[in-house]
């Protein structure tokens, strides 16, 4: 299983800070395909300004390869500073 | 010398100077970060700062390295504030030490643009009837 944060502004449309998603059995491969899933699922996803995927701990681009071991986060606009 | 932290107490802009100030350092220049009402608009109680803390101190240390190249710095310093401020607090200071004065204006102003652009950290405002996490939605 995936562990996947959620942070922010996330959290409120997701409705907990952690999820965990068998993304073998979702068939999911790619954080592209991991965002499409989300949006399906969580419609108000898409009324963000933005959503980036950090995986381990690092901002991974759409075409980024995922496995079930990796740790996911889920990155709504940032407002540090 | 990179120093970089998130705490939970309140910043001390001198004691995040201290950690980089150098003799070789010919100018140091540091930014200090305040929670401020907005403008126009409700009125803001109070904030929460959250950070996935791990991945804020990786892209803070980024930065910083960034900068020191860049620039030839000395030192770069930047310490984050989580947790629940007052207006008038201070969520973020960054101290640069260089030896000449122009690189440390700079970079100073580097840091806390990048900072703003990539650290995974979250501001929440209060108001009486309600909260708005900054920036999330259009």
């Amino acid at each position: 299983m995936a562990q996947l944060f959620i942070f922010g502004a996330c959290r409120n449309i997701l409705g907990s800070d952690t999820l965990e998603l068998d993304l073998d059995e979702l068939q999911i491969k790619s954080v592209a395909e991991l965002n499409r899933y989300l949006e399906r699922e969580y419609s108000e996803l898409s009324t963000l300004n933005s959503l980036a995927i950090a995986v381990n701990e690092e901002y991974a681009p759409g075409d980024h390869v995922l496995k079930n071991t990796d740790v996911i986060a889920l990155i709504p606009p940032v407002s540090g500073g | 010398m990179i120093d970089i932290q998130i705490t939970e107490e309140p910043l001390d802009a001198a004691k995040c100077l201290s950690a980089i100030s150098s003799h070789e350092a010919g100018g140091n220049a540091v930014f200090i970060g305040t929670v401020r009402n907005q403008p126009k608009g409700k009125e803001v109680l109070h904030l929460d700062f959250e950070a996935y803390e791990p991945m804020a101190i990786k892209e803070m240390h980024k930065i910083a390295a960034r900068c020191m190249k860049r620039w030839e710095l000395i030192g770069l310093a930047i310490h984050h504030r989580t947790g629940r401020l007052q207006l008038g607090e201070v969520p973020v200071v960054i101290a640069v030490a260089s030896a000449h004065r122009k690189n440390a204006f700079e970079a100073c102003e580097f840091a806390i643009d990048e900072l703003k652009k990539s650290v995974p950290i979250w501001k929440r405002e209060f108001f009486e009837n309600g909260d708005l996490w900054v920036a999330a939605h259009p």
